[in-house]
C-alpha cells in the first residue's frame, strides 16, 4: 500500500494523469489528517459551498420511474436528487455522482450489508449509516465527504487491513483490486495494528478458480452469487469472529457452469483465475472488445491479450445477452486457441500422411479436383464456429460450381429457413424475465445455453414462475416440473389432456422453449406443429407478447438460416464426391464415401482432419472480423484480438481465392464488399448490435401432416465443456470434464 | 536502523507466540472445515431414533410449514444429544434433508455456535467458565486441575472416552463463581442433563470427577456447604427481620 500511495504521488506530481473522475478519486487519498483527529470543529468550520460544479451520475446511471408520482427528492452532498422510492442511499449517491466505496455491495445480488465500507453521514442520524442497506428517505440529507464519513471509511479500511496480507506484488489482482484502489483512496495511510495476522487454509473449489482464503474480507459476494445466481448452494460462511471464513465445510468442488464469475465479483485476490494464475499483469494485457462463439448466446467478452497470446477472457456487460456473466466454457477456453492449430495448408500424401505445401499448390489441386466431379456430388457444410460471411462465400462459391448442397451442421437435415421465427428466440433474452410460464421441450438450457438458463433462473426466482420439463430428466438448478421424456406429453398438452396444459392456458406470458436438439429428429416438422397447437390454445403468440422460441446450439445456426444455407436434400453426404468441410467437425464422417474427395478448411486439428484429403489453415474467431447471430436475432462481430497463427488466413479469403483459382471468381475482395452482398440476401446481418425481431409468425406455415414418433427427446449437449473444435483442444475444458462431470 | 526495528519485531513476536500457546483460545472444538475420518465420513448413515423422530415432528410442528429451516438449532441439538455430544457431518446432513435446504446452510450454523460439537467429546463434557468473574475467583485453577487430573489437553477426551473439559464463556453464575457445568451425554438424548456445579475449588472439581466416573450424580448447584443456593455463605447478613410496611399517614390523626 505504501508503494501505491507513492506511485500516486509521483504520478499526480508529473501529471500524466488525466484530469478527471480518476484524479479526484487519487487526491482524497493525500487529505491532512489534521481535520480527522477532531471531527466535530472542523465540521463546525466547514463553510457551506455556495457554488455548486456540475456533476454526472456514476458510470452513466440513469433513473427509471416506473412510477412518477413515487419520486422522492434526496439532497446528496448539498445536491437535489430525484429518485424512485424504495432506491437506497449508495443508489441515491450513485445516480447523484458521488462513487461510494463499497465491498459488500453488488447491483445483482442480495444486500448484505456486513463490510460497513459504504458509510456515509446522515443529517440527523446519531452515527454514521450504512449506505447500501439503508432505504432513501424523503428529505434525507447524505453527507458523503464530511469528516465523519471520512473517519469512518478510514475505520473500516483499517480494520479490513488488519488480516489482509501484504502480497498484492504476488497478487493476481493486483492492479485491479477492490481493495487495493479503495485502500489508496479512501484509507490511511498507516495501521496500528501490531499483532500476528490470521490465516485461513485454501479450499479446493475446482479447476477453474483458484483460492487464496487468507486473502478474503468476507464479503459474502461469492456465497451469495453460488446461492442466487449460479443456483449451487455450496459456498457458505462457517465460524464466526476472527475464525471466521468462506468454504463448503465438506470437500466440495463447484460444480457450477457459471463458477468463473466469482472470480469477477471478488474484490480482492482471494479467489482468482486458476489458469491465468501468475501467467500476466492485468496492466500489460490488450483488450478487445468482441463476442464468445461457443455458444449461440453471443455472450458480450474482453479478450486480453498480451502480443499473439491470448491470456483471459472476460465479460462485458449487456444487459439484454450475458447482463455481467459469463459461462464457464466461455471464460475458460482460450488455452485451446493455442493447442492444435493448423498451420500451414496441407496435402494427404498416397502414403496417408499429410504433408504441408504452399497456398499455390494445394488451391491448385483443390481446384482441379472440384471441376472433375458432378456438380450435384458436391457438397458444402458450414461448421459450429463459421462466421456469416465466410457461409456467404461458401454457398456463392457452390452454387457457381453448380450446387446447391450447403448448410451448416446443427440445422438438421431439412431444416426450415422460411420463416425467421421458426429459429430464433421471438421473446428475446431478456424478454424471459417477463415470462410466467416456461415449457421446454427437448431442451437442457443449463448445457446448450448457460446464459439463458441464468435468465430463466433469475425469472424462476424473482417471479415464482412454474417451469415445465419435456426431456431427459436433468438438473436444471431452479423448480421445475418434469413432464416426461416424450413427444406424447406435448400431444396430451395440446389436447388439453395433462394438467400443464391448464398452467399454460391460465399464465399472462406462457413461454415455450423448443431445442435445436429437435431440429435432427425425423419427426421434427410435427413436433413444430404439436407446439404451434400448444402455442395456439395458450395464446403464446400474441401483438403484445411472443412466447415460441427456439434455443439454438452454435453460433453459426442463425447466420446460416438467414443466409439460406439449407441442403437440397438430407441424404447428399453420402452420395458425394467433393465434400467441402469449413470447420465442420460434428459431420457424421462414417457416411462419407471412400472415394470422395474432402477439404477442410479450420483451424483446429479436430475430427473434420483424419478423413480430409486437404487442409486450409483458416482463423478462429480471435483472428478475424466476423458477423454472428445469437439465438435471439442480434446480430455482433467479432474482433481480431491477437494475430492469426502460421499460413492461416480468413475463411472467406480462402474462398475468395479458391474460386478465383477454380475459374469462377466470385465478386467481392473485401469484407465491406462482401457484406453489401449479404445485403441483397439478408438485410439484417448488416445491423451490428441490434435484435431485428422476426416479422411473419408461424401463421403463415404450411401445416405438417406428419406424426410424432415416440422416441423420447434425447440429451443434445453430454459435455457441456466440450463442444466444438476450440473447447476439445482446450486442456482447462478437459480437466474441468473429468472433474466436474463425474457424477 | 532497519535491521534494529526488524530485530526489535522479531522479538516482539516471538513474545507473543511464547505467552499465548495458540489452543488456549479456541470457542469452538473442530476446525471451520470437515475432513474426513473413519467415525466422521459423509457416507456414514445417520438417523434419529423412533423416539426423537416423534421429537423432531413436535419441534417442526412450531414453526409454519414454509419456515422448516427455523427449527435448524432444536434439530441439531437433538441430534447432537443423541449422538454422544458431537455433530458428525452425516447428522448434519440430515437435519439439512429435514429442513429441506441445502446442508452448507447447516454447516453454517453449527460452526457458528460453540456449543454444537463437531469433533467427539467425552461422555461427560466438562465446560468451565472463563468469563471475567469465574476467572476472577480462579477458574484457570480449576481448568488446570481438571485438565492435569485427566491428563488430557482441552477438548482432548480420555482414553476410556468418559471425559473431555473445554471452555464456555459466561453462563450467568457469576454470584456463584467459579463454576463448571457438565453435559452428561452417557444416557443418549432421554438422559441427557446439564448442569451446573457453582463454587467449586481444585479440589472439589476433582471429586465431582470421580463421582461422575463411578456413576454417582453430585448434587448440582452451589458446592460449598455453607451457602443455599445463591445466598451468602453463613446465612443472610442483612434483611434479617421482617419488611417494614410501606410508611402510610395515620389515617386516623386526621
Amino acid at each position: 500500500m505504501g508503494l501505491g500511495l507513492l506511485a500516486s504521488r509521483t504520478l499526480l506530481r508529473s501529471g500524466k494523469i488525466q484530469p478527471g473522475n480518476f484524479t479526484s478519486l487519487l487526491r482524497r487519498c493525500i487529505v491532512s489528517t489534521t481535520e480527522l483527529q477532531n471531527a466535530e470543529a472542523a465540521q463546525a468550520q466547514a463553510q457551506p459551498d455556495t457554488d455548486l460544479p456540475k456533476r454526472s451520475p456514476v458510470g452513466g446511471a440513469r433513473v427509471h420511474f416506473p412510477n412518477p408520482e413515487d419520486a422522492i427528492e434526496v439532497f446528496v452532498d448539498g445536491y437535489p436528487v430525484k429518485i424512485p422510492k424504495g432506491m437506497t442511499v449508495l443508489q441515491a449517491c450513485e445516480i447523484a455522482g458521488v462513487d461510494i466505496p463499497r465491498f459488500c455491495y453488488h447491483s445483482r445480488l442480495s444486500i448484505a450489508g456486513n463490510c460497513r465500507m459504504c458509510l456515509v453521514e446522515v443529517e440527523k442520524s446519531p452515527k454514521p449509516v450504512a449506505s447500501c442497506a439503508m432505504p432513501a428517505l424523503p428529505g434525507m440529507k447524505i453527507k458523503t465527504d464530511t469528516p465523519i464519513a471520512k473517519k469512518a471509511r478510514e475505520g473500516v479500511m483499517e480494520f479490513l487491513l488488519m488480516n489482509h496480507p501484504l502480497d498484492c506484488p504476488i497478487c493476481d489482482q493486483g492492479g485491479e483490486c477492490d481493495l487495493q484502489d479503495q485502500s489508496m483512496a479512501f484509507g490511511s495511510d498507516r495501521g496500528r495494528f501490531t499483532e500476528t495476522k490470521r490465516s485461513v487454509v485454501d479450499k479446493n473449489l475446482g479447476p477453474l478458480v483458484k483460492t487464496v482464503m487468507t486473502r478474503c474480507i468476507q464479503c459474502t459476494r461469492c456465497v451469495r452469487f453460488a446461492t442466487e445466481i449460479a443456483g449451487v448452494q455450496d459456498l457458505g460462511m462457517l465460524g464466526r469472529g476472527s475464525g471466521e471464513e468462506i468454504g463448503t465445510y465438506v470437500e466440495r468442488l463447484m460444480t457450477s457452469e457459471l463458477s468463473g464469475n466469482v472470480i469477477d465479483i471478488c474484490p480482492v485476490g482471494a479467489l482468482t483465475s486458476k489458469p491465468f494464475a501468475f501467467k500476466a499483469r492485468n496492466w500489460e494485457l490488450k483488450g478487445t472488445e468482441t463476442i464468445d462463439v461457443t455458444d449461440a448466446v453471443g455472450s458480450n467478452i474482453r479478450i486480453d491479450s498480451r502480443g499473439p497470446e491470448v491470456m483471459r477472457i472476460v465479460p462485458r456487460l449487456n444487459e439484454d445477452i450475458n447482463e455481467e456473466w459469463i459461462s464457464d466454457k466461455t471464460r475458460f477456453f482460450y488455452d485451446g486457441l493455442k493447442r492444435q492449430r493448423l498451420n500451414d495448408p496441407m496435402i494427404r500424401g498416397p502414403d496417408g500422411r499429410f504433408k504441408a505445401v504452399s497456398w499455390r499448390d494445394a488451391l491448385a489441386v483443390v481446384a482441379e479436383v472440384i471441376h472433375q466431379v458432378k456438380p450435384d456430388e458436391i457438397v458444402g457444410v458450414a461448421g459450429k464456429l463459421s462466421d456469416a460471411e465466410s457461409m456467404m462465400a461458401l454457398k456463392d462459391f457452390l452454387n457457381k460450381m453448380g450446387s446447391n448442397n450447403v448448410w451448416c451442421e446443427g440445422n438438421g437435415p431439412n431444416p426450415n429457413a422460411d420463416i425467421r421465427s421458426g429459429y430464433i428466440m421471438n421473446t428475446s433474452i431478456s424478454g424471459l424475465e417477463k415470462a410466467d410460464v416456461f415449457l421446454l421441450v427437448g431442451t437442457q438450457p443449463r448445457v446448450e445455453a448457460a446464459m439463458v438458463n441464468a435468465r430463466i433462473r433469475k425469472t424462476v426466482r424473482a417471479t415464482q414462475a412454474k417451469v415445465g420439463y419435456v426431456g431427459p430428466a436433468t438438473d436444471l438448478n431452479y423448480d421445475h416440473e418434469h413432464l416426461g421424456t416424450g413427444p406424447q406429453i406435448l400431444k396430451e398438452i395440446a389436447e388439453g389432456r395433462h394438467p400443464f396444459s391448464s398452467t399454460l392456458t391460465n399464465a399472462k406470458n406462457p413461454c415455450i422453449i423448443v431445442g435445436a436438439g429437435v431440429f435432427e429428429r425425423n419427426d421434427k416438422d410435427a413436433i413444430f406443429s404439436v407446439v404451434e397447437t400448444i402455442a395456439g390454445r395458450a395464446k403464446v403468440v400474441r401483438p403484445d407478447w411472443n412466447g415460441l422460441n427456439v434455443l439454438l446450439l452454435n453460433a453459426a445456426q442463425a447466420a446460416a438460416l438467414d443466409l439460406g444455407l439449407i441442403p437440397d436434400s438430407g441424404k447428399k453426404i453420402e452420395s458425394s464426391k467433393f465434400i467441402y468441410l469449413m470447420g465442420a467437425d460434428d459431420v457424421n464422417l462414417e457416411k462419407v464415401p471412400e472415394d470422395a474427395f474432402v477439404v477442410y478448411q479450420g483451424h483446429h486439428g479436430d475430427r473434420g482432419v483424419y478423413r480430409a484429403n486437404v487442409i486450409f489453415p483458416a482463423s478462429a474467431f480471435s483472428e478475424k472480423e466476423g458477423t454472428y447471430v445469437n439465438t435471439e436475432g442480434c446480430v455482433q462481430t467479432t474482433v481480431p484480438a491477437v494475430p492469426t497463427v502460421g499460413d492461416a488466413r480468413d475463411d472467406w479469403k480462402i474462398i475468395r481465392a479458391l474460386s478465383e483459382v477454380a475459374g469462377a471468381c466470385l465478386p467481392y475482395d473485401s469484407l465491406s464488399a462482401i457484406r453489401s452482398r449479404m445485403r441483397t440476401v439478408a438485410p439484417n446481418l448488416l445491423n451490428i448490435d441490434e435484435r431485428q425481431p422476426a416479422t411473419f409468425s408461424y401463421s403463415l406455415k404450411p401445416e405438417s401432416h406428419q406424426e410424432t414418433g415416440t422416441v423420447p427427446f434425447g440429451t443434445v449437449v453430454e459435455n457441456f465443456y466440450m463442444t466444438d473444435s476450440i473447447t476439445r483442444a482446450s486442456k482447462v475444458m478437459a480437466q474441468c470434464r473429468t472433474l466436474l462431470l463425474k457424477i | 536502523m532497519l535491521g534494529r526495528l526488524a530485530a526489535q519485531r522479531f522479538r516482539e513476536i516471538r513474545q507473543v507466540f511464547r505467552q499465548i500457546p495458540l489452543v488456549s483460545r479456541s470457542f469452538s472444538t473442530a476446525l471451520n472445515y470437515h475432513l474426513d475420518t473413519p467415525d466422521n465420513n459423509p457416507d456414514l448413515p445417520w438417523e434419529f431414533t423412533e423416539a426423537n423422530k416423534v421429537k423432531v415432528k413436535e419441534v417442526l410442528s412450531h414453526y409454519p410449514s414454509n419456515y422448516k429451516q427455523s427449527a435448524v438449532i432444536p434439530l441439531l441439538d437433538l441430534a447432537q444429544q443423541q449422538h454422544g455430544g458431537w455433530l458428525t457431518v452425516s447428522s448434519m446432513n440430515e437435519v439439512a434433508r429435514i429442513i429441506e435446504v441445502a446442508p452448507i446452510r447447516v454447516y453454517e450454523v453449527a460452526t457458528f455456535y460453540s456449543m454444537f460439537n463437531r469433533t467427539k467429546v467425552g461422555k461427560y463434557h466438562l465446560l468451565v467458565c472463563g468469563t471475567t468473574p469465574c476467572m476472577l475467583r480462579g477458574s484457570r485453577d480449576i481448568e488446570d486441575a481438571l485438565l492435569k487430573h485427566l491428563g488430557v489437553k482441552r477438548n482432548e477426551v480420555t482414553k476410556d472416552g468418559l471425559f473431555s473439559v473445554g471452555e464456555m464463556e459466561c453462563m450467568g453464575c457469576c454470584v456463584n463463581a467459579p463454576m463448571i457445568t457438565v453435559a452428561d451425554y452417557s444416557n443418549g438424548s432421554e438422559g441427557y442433563t446439564y448442569n451446573y456445579y457453582e463454587d467449586v475449588t481444585p479440589k472439589r472439581v476433582v471429586e465431582i470427577v470421580e463421582a461422575l466416573r463411578r456413576g454417582e450424580k453430585p448434587p448440582r448447584g452451589t458446592q460449598n456447604p455453607k451457602r443455599i443456593n445463591s445466598g451468602p455463605e453463613g446465612g443472610n447478613t442483612t434483611l434479617l427481620g421482617e419488611p417494614k410496611p410501606p410508611p402510610c399517614r395515620d389515617l386516623d390523626a386526621c
